[in-house]
C-alpha cells in the first residue's frame, strides 16, 4: 500500500508504519488532496471513515489531522496523518473526494481550529456559532472558567 | 390569531439562499423539540407546496462535550461515558472501548468473557431495533406497535438489570473482561426470554409486513442512491438494505464473532421498508447469535489474567498483600497503557462505530476520537429527503434510526 503511493507521488510520504496491524501513512499536508483521490479512485478505498485531530501542545508541529479510510472491496484500513504547525493551521479539505468529509471537517474545525481550505460550508458544527475558543485543544480548560 | 401571529413563532429561515416568497414557498422550522426527531435533531426545511426543495440539519444540541472529558478520565473510569453516547446501545459502546484499549494493551480475554461479550451485545442490537422499530411505526401511524415492541425491551432490560445492577448505563464490560461475575440464574433468564422472542418478532410482522398502510407508507420511499451512500458516510442497515453486504462482525470480526453462525441480511429495494425488512431479519439473527452464545457458554474465568490491569478478587484482595497494592494502584492511579494509536470498528446497531484510541503511555488517554455511525447517517438527510412530499419526511429521517447522543458526543 505504502509502495503504491509513494509511486504515486514520491514526495508525499513522510513516514510509514505499521502497528498492531494498522498502517498509518504520514502525508506531507499540501499533498493531501491529489493522495486521497488516487486512494480512492485507484486504490478502492470508497469510504471515508472519518476525519479527526490530535493536539500535541506545546510541541510543534502542533496538530495532526487523521484520516481514516476504508476500503470494502480489499477489507482493508489505512490512516493517513498530516502534521500542521500552531500557528494559524490549515488544510486542503478533501470534500471534493468524498462528500461525508464536509460534517467531519466541519467538526474539527469548531473543536480545533483548524482549517479547510475550499471547503463548501466551514461553520461551527457542534458549538453554539458565537462560541468562543476551540474546546478539544489542550490548553482550553476541561472545568472552569475560560482564562 | 393575531396579525402579527403567535409571539415567539417568528421563524429564522436558514443560512443560504431563501426561498423566494410566494403562496407557494414555505420555511418550516422542525425541531430541536419535535417529537419525531428523536431527540434534538432540528431541520430547516424549505418547502413549496408540499415538496421539499432543501432540507438542512442542524445537529449540536446534545453535545456534551464526551470527547474532552475522556481526557481526565483513566482508561476504566471512560467505560461509564461510553454508556451516555449511544444510550440506546450502551453495551456496543462498552465494547467497542473495551476493545480499543485492549488492543493497545495487547490483552487476551478469556471465552467466557467474549462469549458473554457477544450475548450481551446481540440483546443489545434487540433493544436497539425494538426502540426503533416503536418509534418508527407510531412515527407513521400505527401505534400499537410500539406497545408490543416495549414489552420485549422490559424483559431486555431486566437482563440487563440483573448481570450489572443497571437498566441503562450498563457499564458492564471491562478493560480486561466483566465489571461482575456472571449472576446466578443468568441462563434461565435470558432461555426464557430467547425462547419465546422469535414468535414475538413474528406478531411485530403480523401488524407490519404486509399491512396496506404501512406499504403505502415506506414502499418505494426514501430512496437514496449506493454510491451516494458510500460518499456521504452512510453505514450499517441502510447499506445492508441497498444491497451491499458489509457489516464489520463477518468482515473484520472481533470478538470471537468469526465462530457464530449467522447470516447478514441484505436487501436490494432500498427503500424504507428494505430497511425495516433488514432491521427485523437482524432482530432473528441476533436471537440465533445469542442462543448459541448462550448454549455453547465455555466455562472459566471472567476477566484476564493480568494483575496490573483487572482488579483482584475481593478475597485475595482481603488476604494477600501483593493482591492489595495492585488493587490500590488500580483505582487510585489506573494502569498504563503503552504509547500508540489503534482504531476499533465494531457493528453497532446504527452501524460502523469506531474508537480512535491515542496514548501516550500515562494512566490517561491522550485523545478519544469516536466514529458514530449517526453522525455519518444523518449526512445523507438531504439527499434522501430533498425532491419528496412533507410526509414523507418524518418517514425517511425515522428509517436511519439516529441518536442524537450518538451524533453530537
Amino acid at each position: 500500500m505504502a509502495a503504491a503511493v509513494e509511486a504515486f507521488d514520491g514526495d508525499a510520504i513522510t513516514a510509514a508504519r505499521l502497528d498492531r496491524g494498522e498502517l498509518t501513512l504520514e502525508i506531507r499536508p499540501a499533498k493531501i488532496g491529489s493522495v486521497c483521490g488516487f486512494l480512492k479512485h485507484d486504490q478502492g478505498f470508497v469510504r471515508l471513515s472519518t476525519v479527526t485531530a490530535v493536539d500535541r501542545y506545546p510541541g510543534e508541529p502542533r496538530f495532526e489531522v487523521v484520516y481514516h479510510l476504508h476500503s470494502i472491496e480489499r477489507k482493508e484500513r489505512v490512516r493517513l496523518k498530516c502534521r500542521l504547525g500552531g500557528g494559524d493551521p490549515a488544510i486542503e479539505s478533501v470534500t471534493s473526494v468524498w462528500r461525508s468529509a464536509n460534517w467531519y471537517e466541519r467538526e474539527v474545525f469548531d473543536l480545533f481550529g483548524i482549517r479547510f481550505l475550499n471547503h463548501p460550508d466551514l461553520r461551527r458544527i457542534m458549538m453554539p456559532d458565537d462560541w468562543e475558543g476551540h474546546p478539544l485543544r489542550k490548553d482550553y480548560p476541561v472545568t472552569g472558567s475560560r482564562v | 390569531m393575531s396579525e402579527q401571529g403567535i409571539p415567539g413563532t417568528t421563524m429564522e429561515p436558514a443560512d443560504g439562499p431563501q426561498p423566494e416568497t410566494g403562496p407557494r414557498k414555505f420555511v418550516l422550522n422542525m425541531g430541536p423539540q419535535h417529537p419525531s426527531t428523536h431527540g434534538v435533531l432540528r431541520l430547516m426545511i424549505d418547502l413549496d407546496g408540499e415538496t421539499v426543495v432543501r432540507c438542512q440539519p442542524e445537529i449540536g444540541y446534545l453535545h456534551t462535550g464526551i470527547e474532552k472529558e475522556f481526557e481526565v478520565k483513566t482508561y476504566q473510569q471512560a467505560v461509564t461515558l461510553t454508556d451516555r453516547v449511544d444510550y440506546l446501545a450502551p453495551l456496543s459502546m462498552n465494547l467497542g472501548w473495551c476493545l480499543a484499549v485492549e488492543k493497545l494493551l495487547g490483552l487476551e480475554i478469556p471465552p467466557q468473557a467474549q462469549w458473554m461479550r457477544v450475548m450481551l451485545t446481540e440483546l443489545t442490537r434487540l433493544n436497539s431495533h425494538l426502540v426503533w422499530l416503536g418509534t418508527h411505526a407510531m412515527d407513521i401511524g400505527a401505534m400499537s406497535v410500539f406497545l408490543y415492541c416495549f414489552r420485549e425491551r422490559e424483559d431486555i432490560l431486566r437482563i440487563f438489570e440483573m448481570f450489572s445492577g443497571q437498566r441503562m448505563m450498563t457499564s458492564y464490560f471491562r478493560i480486561g473482561g466483566l465489571a461482575l461475575e456472571p449472576p446466578r440464574g443468568w441462563h434461565e433468564r435470558v432461555k426464557k426470554f430467547i425462547d419465546v422472542f422469535p414468535s414475538r418478532v413474528d406478531e411485530y410482522e403480523n401488524l407490519l409486513t404486509n399491512n396496506r398502510i404501512w406499504i403505502g407508507r415506506t414502499r418505494g420511499v426514501g430512496f437514496i442512491p449506493l454510491e451516494d451512500m458510500l460518499d456521504l458516510g452512510v453505514t450499517g442497515p441502510m447499506l445492508r438494505a441497498a444491497g451491499l453486504k458489509i457489516d464489520a462482525r463477518k468482515d473484520e470480526p472481533y470478538t470471537s464473532y468469526e465462530k457464530f453462525d449467522f447470516e447478514v441480511p441484505t436487501r436490494t429495494e432500498n427503500d424504507i421498508y428494505a430497511r425495516y425488512l433488514v432491521r427485523v431479519e437482524e432482530m432473528r439473527q441476533s436471537a440465533r447469535i445469542v442462543v448459541q452464545a448462550m448454549e455453547g457458554m465455555p466455562a472459566g474465568p471472567w476477566k484476564a489474567d493480568d494483575p496490573h490491569v483487572v482488579l483482584p478478587d475481593r478475597e485475595k484482595m482481603k488476604t494477600q498483600m501483593e493482591a492489595l497494592i495492585y488493587h490500590f494502584k488500580i483505582v487510585t492511579e489506573g494502569f498504563r497503557v503503552p504509547e500508540g494509536e489503534v482504531y476499533q470498528v465494531i457493528e453497532s446497531p446504527r452501524g460502523e462505530l469506531g474508537f480512535y484510541v491515542v496514548s501516550n503511555g500515562t494512566p490517561i488517554p491522550y485523545r478519544v476520537h469516536m466514529r458514530t455511525p449517526s453522525f455519518g447517517n444523518l449526512q445523507a438527510t438531504s439527499k434522501m429527503v430533498e425532491g419528496s412530499l412533507i410526509a414523507d419526511l418524518i418517514a425517511s429521517i425515522g428509517s436511519m434510526d439516529f441518536v442524537l447522543g450518538d451524533t453530537d458526543r
